[in-house]
C-alpha cells in the first residue's frame, strides 16, 4: 500500500521523483549484473562439482586459481600478459557481431598480421625504432584487415557465409605462414625452428610503464575504448546496429550496408592483425609456427562472454587470462589435466549463453519505481 | 522482436557499468598486491618464493610441450623426470602441454614464484629463444636447462645450460637393422619438417642402412607439423603402397606410425621412446633418449653448487641415448652388425658423416677424406638429403 | 629409373592412394556432414559438432577398451553425441539464445571434456573396428589395402541416398523441411517446431559421435589429443558446400578425403615441393567452390529459409 502512496506523491513532488528515478537506475544496474553474475556463479559451482569428482576440494582449487591469477603481483601481471592479445582478438569477433555477422577466423588474421609485421620490420633496416614499430603495426593491421575484410566482402558481394569462409581463410593463413617461414621469408640462420629474420632487439616493443607487461596491453585497452566509442557513440556504429537488427530495414533506410559490413570487418581484422604484430614485436621478435597459439579462437569466447561490447571485452579478457594463467597451477598442485581449464571455459561459455534467455526478464525493481 | 529492439540499448548501458565496476575491482586487486610483494619480487626472483620451498628440498620444474604420455618426445622427458623424482632431497613439479609463447614464460615464473623452483627443465626446443633467455635474465638465481643444445658462450645468460643427445647414432644403428631386415630394399621415413635435426636423423638412418645393404633406398614424406595423426597415417600408408616395408619417423608421437605399419604387416623402428608395445610383431628396434643420465648430472651440479656446464652433448658413450630391445623379427646377423656399429660408435672409432658423401641431387656435400665428427658444427646446419634418399628439403 | 619390382606400383600409387584416402579419410566427414545436414534442414546450425566428434572419439575408444567390443564403443559414441546434441537443442530452444554461439561453446566444452577424461586412454590399446577386404580379387597388396573398407563407411554410403529419399518422401522428412522453411507455417500446421529441431539436433549429434568413433576405432585408430584437426568444423562447411543435400554431402566428403590424401601420396612418388600449399588445397578448393556457387542477390534455393547462417 505504501507503494501506491509513494506513487501518488511522486507525481506531485519533483525532488522526490528525481531521487526515485536514481533509485530505479541503481536497481536496474544490479538487475543487469544479476544474470551474468549468477551465470558466473553457476558455472563455477558446476565446475566445482566436476572437480569434486576428481577427488579434490573445489574450495582449495578455487583458492589456488585465485593465487595463480590475481593473488600475487606477478600472477596479476601474468594475467595481464595473457589478456592483452585476447582483447584484440575478442574485437575481431565482437565488431562484426554487432552487424549480425559471426566471424570465427581471428586466428588467421592474427597469423597474417604477424607475418606481415615480421616481413616489414627487418626490411626497414636502420630506420628509427618508432618508425619500425609504426610500420609493423600498419602492415600487421592491413594484413589482418585484408583477411577478415575478405570474409566480409564475400558475404555482402557473393553471399558466402562469413563464419565458414573466415574459418577456411584461417586454415589457409596457417598454411601460408608455414610456407613463408620455411621458404621465401626464412632466416637462413634459424635452423631448427624455421622463422623469419629477427626484427632486432632495439625494435622490440617496450613495457607498459609500471608493469612488466609489454605495450600490447595498452594497445588492447585503447583499441577496445576506440571501438566502444565508434560502435556506441557515432552514427557509423548506429548504422551498424541497425544492420545488426534488421538488414532489410537498413537497406530501406538508405544505408550503405555493403560498405558498412566491409569496413567493420576490416576493422575487426585489423584488431586481430595488431595482436599478431604485438606477438612478433613484443614476444617472439620474429614470425614462426608459435604464432598459432589459439588466441584467435579464444577471442571468439571473449567476444561472446562480453556480449559483443568492446568495453566489456577488457574485464572478460582479464577473467579468461586469469583462468589461463592459473591453469598450470591446477596441473602442478592438484594433478588435474591441462584440459581442466578448457572444461571450465566451456562450462562458463555454455552457461553464460544459456543465461541470455533470462537477460532482462529478472526484475528486481519494485513496480513502484517503474519496474515493469 | 519488439522486445529485442527495446532491449539492446538497455543491455548496452548495463554492460558498460558492469565493465567499469569489474575494471575497478581488478585494478584494486592488482594495486593491493603491488604494495606488499613488489619490493620482494623486484629485488630478486626468489624472496617472494621463500614460503613454498622452506622444507630444504630442491624444487625442480619440468615443462613439456605436449602430453607426457605421448609415446614420444614428451614421454621420453617425463620418463627421465620420473627417475629424478626418486632422488633424495628434491621434489619435482611438472606441467604438460605448454605452448611455445608467453604461456611458457608464465609457467616458468609461476614455478619459480609460487612453487619455489630453483631448477627448471623446459624441455621443448622452441622454449629457448626468447622465452628461457628472458626468464634467465629476470631470475639470475634460478638455473635453466634446456633441451636442444643451443647455448652460445658470452651471448647467453650464465644460469642457462643446454643439452642434447646425438641420437643420429641410434638412428644409424636402427638403419642397419632396417637395411638387413627389408625384403623390398625400400625404407620409409615420415618426418614433420625438413630442419637440420630431422635431416641429420634421416641421413644417419639412410647411411646406416646403406652401410650393410647398398641397394636400400629411403623415401621421406614431410607432413608439415609435429602432430598430425591422420596425415601421419596417410603418409605411412603411401610409403607402404610404394613398396616400403620398414617404416620409421621423426614426429612428436610416432604412435600412429607404428600402429599403422603394424596393421599393414610392415616392420618399424621407433623414435624418442620405446614403441615396442604398439607393434609387437613388426617392431625391430628404435632410437631412444635416455634423459635420466643428463638430468642426474645436472641435479648433482646444482645441489653441490658446481659450476654449470653450459653445453652438454653426448651419444652412446655418455649414455644419453639408447636402443630399444630387438624385436622378434630381427635376424642374428642384423643383431651382430648393429651391436658392432654401436660398439664402434661408443668407442668413437666409427664416424657416421665421413666423406665422400653426395646429396641426392649428386652434389658432393662432404668431400673424400673429410670426417665430420659428432661435435662438428657443420652438421648442425644440415640442409640436404644424402644419396639414396628420395625426397626433397625444399 | 630403378628397376620396377613386383612390389612397386610407382606413379599409379597416387590415384590409388587418393582412392584409398577418400575411403579412409572421408568417413568422419561423411557422418558429421550428414548429421549436420539433418540439423540444418530443421533450420538450426550446430557448429559444436567438432566437440561432439572429439567426445565421440574419446568415449568410443574408452568403451571399446573397457568392454573389449569396438561396436559397443560406436554405440557409446553415438549416445554421447546424442546427449551433446540434446544439450544444444535444448539450449537453443530457449528464447534469445543464439545457435551458432552455443555451437562454438559446446565445441570448446566437448573438446575440453574429452581431453580431460581421455588422459588415461592415451596409452592403452583398444580393440578396433573390423574391415571388409573388398580387394580380395587383387594380388596387389596396395589395392587390397586401399579397398580395406570399414563397415561404417558402407553404412554412411547407404545412409546418404536413404536420407535424401527420406527427406523427400517420408512424413518425418516433410515435417523437418516444413520446420526448416518456415517456423510460422509449421506452427500453423500444428507441429511443435522446437521439438522437431531438438530431435534433429539429437540425431545430428549421434551421427557426429559415430564419425568420431571412426577416428579412434578405425583410422588412424587410436586416441590422442591431436586426433581431430578440425574435421568436425570442416564437415559443417561441407554441408553448405553440398547445398543441404545428403548425397552431395557424400560426394563432398569423398572429394575432401581424396584431396587430403593427395599431399602425402605425391611426396611418396617424389613430388615434394610446396607441401604446405598442397595441404591447404582442400580448404582453398572449398572456399573457391563456395564463392562460385553463391549469389549475392538471393539466398540459395536449397538453403533452409530458417537457417541463421542465411539471415
Amino acid at each position: 500500500m505504501s507503494a501506491s502512496a509513494s506513487l501518488g506523491t511522486a507525481q506531485t513532488e519533483q525532488p522526490d521523483s528525481v531521487s526515485k528515478l536514481a533509485l530505479a537506475r541503481v536497481f536496474r544496474f544490479f538487475e543487469s549484473l544479476a544474470v551474468p553474475l549468477a551465470a558466473l556463479l553457476v558455472s563455477f559451482a558446476l565446475f566445482g562439482v566436476f572437480v569434486a569428482f576428481t577427488g579434490n576440494s573445489p574450495l582449495d582449487v578455487y583458492a589456488e586459481m585465485y593465487r595463480g591469477a590475481f593473488g600475487t603481483w606477478f600472477s596479476f601481471q601474468n594475467t595481464l600478459l595473457r589478456a592483452a592479445p585476447l582483447m584484440l582478438t575478442g574485437l575481431c569477433t565482437a565488431l562484426p557481431a554487432r552487424l549480425g555477422l559471426i566471424v570465427i577466423g581471428g586466428e588467421g588474421a592474427l597469423v597474417m598480421g604477424g607475418v606481415a609485421a615480421a616481413a616489414i620490420g627487418p626490411a626497414l633496416g636502420g630506420a628509427p625504432p618508432p618508425v619500425v614499430t609504426l610500420a609493423m603495426a600498419t602492415f600487421g593491421m592491413a594484413a589482418g584487415a585484408l583477411w577478415i575484410g575478405a570474409a566480409g566482402a564475400l558475404r555482402v558481394l557473393r553471399g558466402v557465409n562469413e563464419t565458414i569462409s573466415s574459418l577456411l581463410l584461417s586454415y589457409i593463413a596457417i598454411a601460408l605462414l608455414n610456407h613463408l617461414v620455411e621458404g621465401p621469408l626464412k632466416d637462413p640462420t634459424s635452423l631448427n625452428k624455421p622463422s623469419t629474420v629477427h626484427i632486432g632487439d632495439h625494435n622490440m616493443l617496450a613495457n607498459t610503464p609500471g608493469f612488466d607487461v609489454h605495450l600490447g596491453l595498452v594497445f588492447g585497452i585503447v583499441a577496445c575504448l576506440v571501438c566502444y566509442v565508434l560502435m556506441d557513440r557515432t552514427t557509423f556504429g548506429f548504422g551498424g546496429r541497425i544492420v545488426g537488427g534488421n538488414v532489410r530495414a537498413a537497406r530501406l533506410s538508405g544505408l550503405g550496408v555493403k560498405k558498412l559490413v566491409i569496413i567493420t570487418c576490416c576493422l575487426a581484422g585489423a584488431a586481430a592483425g595488431l595482436a599478431g604484430m604485438v606477438e612478433v614485436a613484443a614476444v617472439h621478435g620474429r614470425a614462426n609456427a608459435s604464432l598459432v597459439a589459439g588466441y584467435g579462437y579464444s577471442g571468439i569466447l571473449v567476444a561472446f562472454l562480453a556480449r559483443q561490447n568492446p568495453l566489456a571485452i577488457i574485464p572478460v579478457s582479464l577473467l579468461l587470462g586469469g583462468i589461463g594463467a592459473s591453469g598450470g597451477l591446477l596441473q602442478r598442485a592438484f594433478g588435474l589435466p591441462d584440459a581442466a581449464v578448457a572444461v571450465l571455459q566451456g562450462t562458463l561459455f555454455v552457461v553464460l549463453l544459456a543465461s541470455e534467455t533470462y537477460q532482462g526478464r529478472i526484475r528486481l525493481v519494485p513496480r513502484a519505481l517503474g519496474g515493469s | 522482436m519488439a522486445q529485442r529492439a527495446y532491449e539492446s540499448p538497455f543491455a548496452r548501458r548495463i554492460t558498460l557499468r558492469l565493465v567499469l565496476g569489474a575494471i575497478a575491482l581488478m585494478a584494486g586487486i592488482g594495486c593491493n598486491k603491488k604494495t606488499e610483494p613488489a619490493a620482494a619480487s623486484t629485488a630478486s626472483g626468489e624472496t617472494a618464493a621463500a614460503a613454498p620451498a622452506d622444507d630444504g628440498k630442491l624444487t625442480v620444474g619440468f615443462i613439456y610441450v605436449g602430453p607426457k604420455d605421448d609415446y614420444g618426445y614428451n614421454q621420453a622427458h617425463a620418463e627421465g623426470a620420473k627417475v629424478v623424482a626418486t632422488l633424495p632431497n628434491l621434489k619435482i613439479r611438472e606441467e604438460e602441454k605448454v605452448p611455445e609463447d608467453v604461456a611458457v614464460q608464465n609457467t616458468m615464473e609461476s614455478m619459480i614464484n609460487l612453487d619455489g623452483a630453483k631448477l627448471l627443465f623446459p624441455t621443448s626446443f622452441g622454449y629457448f629463444d626468447p622465452h628461457i633467455l628472458k626468464m634467465a635474465e629476470k631470475y639470475p638465481n634460478v638455473t635453466f636447462f634446456h633441451c636442444g643444445g643451443l647455448y652460445t658462450e658470452g651471448k647467453h645468460p650464465k644460469n642457462v645450460g643446454s643439452y642434447f643427445g646425438y641420437i643420429d647414432e641410434a638412428e644409424y644403428v636402427s638403419g642397419i637393422v632396417a637395411g638387413l631386415t627389408t625384403k623390398t630394399n625400400k625404407l620409409g621415413f615420415v618426418a614433420a619438417k625438413p630442419i637440420p635435426q630431422v635431416l641429420r636423423n634421416i641421413n644417419a638412418y639412410a647411411l646406416g642402412a646403406k652401410s650393410v645393404n647398398p641397394k636400400a633406398t629411403l623415401s621421406v614424406i614431410f607432413t608439415g607439423d609435429w602432430s598430425l595423426p591422420v596425415k601421419e597415417a596417410e603418409a605411412a600408408n603411401s610409403l607402404i603402397d610404394q613398396g616400403a616395408d620398414v617404416i620409421t619417423g621423426h614426429v612428436d608421437s610416432p604412435k600412429v606410425l607404428m600402429e599403422t605399419a603394424e596393421r599393414r604387416n610392415a616392420f618399424t623402428t621407433g623414435y624418442h621412446a620405446s614403441q615396442a608395445k604398439l607393434a609387437p610383431k613388426g617392431y625391430l628396434t628404435g632410437a631412444e633418449w635416455n634423459w635420466e643420465a643428463v638430468y642426474k648430472g645436472y641435479i648433482d651440479t646444482v645441489q653441490n653448487k658446481k659450476p654449470i656446464e653450459h653445453l652438454v652433448r653426448g651419444g652412446f658413450k655418455e649414455g644419453y641415448i639408447k636402443m630399444s630391445a630387438y624385436g622378434p623379427a630381427v635376424s642374428e646377423e642384423a643383431k651382430k652388425k648393429a651391436d658392432e656399429a654401436k660398439a664402434a660408435l661408443t668407442a668413437g672409432t666409427l664416424v657416421i658423416f665421413k666423406g665422400p658423401i653426395q646429396d641426392n641431387a649428386g652434389k658432393e656435400v662432404i668431400p673424400a677424406g673429410t670426417e665430420r665428427g659428432q661435435r662438428d658444427i657443420e652438421l648442425e646446419k644440415m640442409a640436404y638429403l644424402v644419396e639414396g634418399v628420395k625426397g626433397s628439403v625444399k | 629409373m630403378e628397376g620396377v619390382d613386383a612390389s612397386s606400383i610407382g606413379i599409379w600409387g597416387v590415384p590409388l592412394a587418393v582412392l584409398g584416402g577418400a575411403i579412409r579419410i572421408s568417413t568422419p566427414f561423411l557422418f558429421v556432414s550428414l548429421g549436420e545436414c539433418i540439423t540444418e534442414k530443421s533450420g538450426r546450425v550446430n557448429l559444436g559438432l567438432e566437440g561432439t566428434l572429439v567426445m565421440g572419439a574419446m568415449s568410443g575408444y574408452g568403451v571399446s577398451y573397457l568392454t573389449g567390443s569396438a561396436w559397443l564403443g560406436v554405440l557409446a559414441a553415438s549416445a554421447i553425441g546424442a546427449l551433446l546434441g540434446a544439450l544444444h537443442g535444448f539450449l537453443c530452444g530457449r528464447p534469445r539464445v543464439n545457435d551458432i554461439a552455443v555451437g562454438i561453446a559446446l565445441m570448446l566444452f566437448g573438446i575440453g571434456l574429452a581431453f580431460f577424461l581421455g588422459k588415461p586412454l592415451i596409452q592403452p590399446s583398444a580393440p578396433r573396428l573390423p574391415s571388409i577386404p573388398f580387394g580380395f580379387f587383387s594380388d596387389s597388396p596396395q589395392v587390397r589395402s586401399a579397398l580395406e573398407v570399414n563397415v561404417l563407411f558402407l553404412v554412411g554410403l547407404a545412409l546418404a541416398p536413404a536420407l535424401r529419399w527420406a527427406l523427400a518422401n517420408t512424413r518425418s522428412g516433410m515435417v523437418l523441411r516444413v520446420v526448416g522453411e518456415g517456423a510460422e507455417a509449421a506452427r500453423a500446421m500444428g507441429y511443435d517446431v522446437l521439438q522437431v529441431r531438438l530431435l534433429a539436433t539429437v540425431v545430428g549429434g549421434a551421427l557426429a559421435g559415430i564419425g568420431g568413433s571412426f577416428l579412434s576405432l578405425f583410422y588412424p585408430g587410436s586416441w590422442n589429443e591431436g586426433l581431430s584437426s578440425g574435421q568436425g568444423l570442416m564437415a559443417v562447411a561441407l554441408v553448405i558446400f553440398a547445398r543441404w543435400d545428403p548425397v552431395r554431402c557424400l560426394y563432398a566428403s569423398l572429394l575432401f578425403g581424396g584431396a587430403s590424401a593427395l599431399g602425402p601420396a605425391l611426396q611418396s612418388v617424389g613430388v615434394t615441393s610446396g607441401y604446405y600449399l598442397f595441404n591447404a588445397a582442400p580448404y582453398a578448393l572449398t572456399l573457391l567452390i563456395m564463392v562460385l556457387s553463391s549469389s549475392a542477390t538471393e539466398a540459395s534455393a536449397d538453403m533452409p529459409a530458417e537457417l541463421s547462417v542465411s539471415r
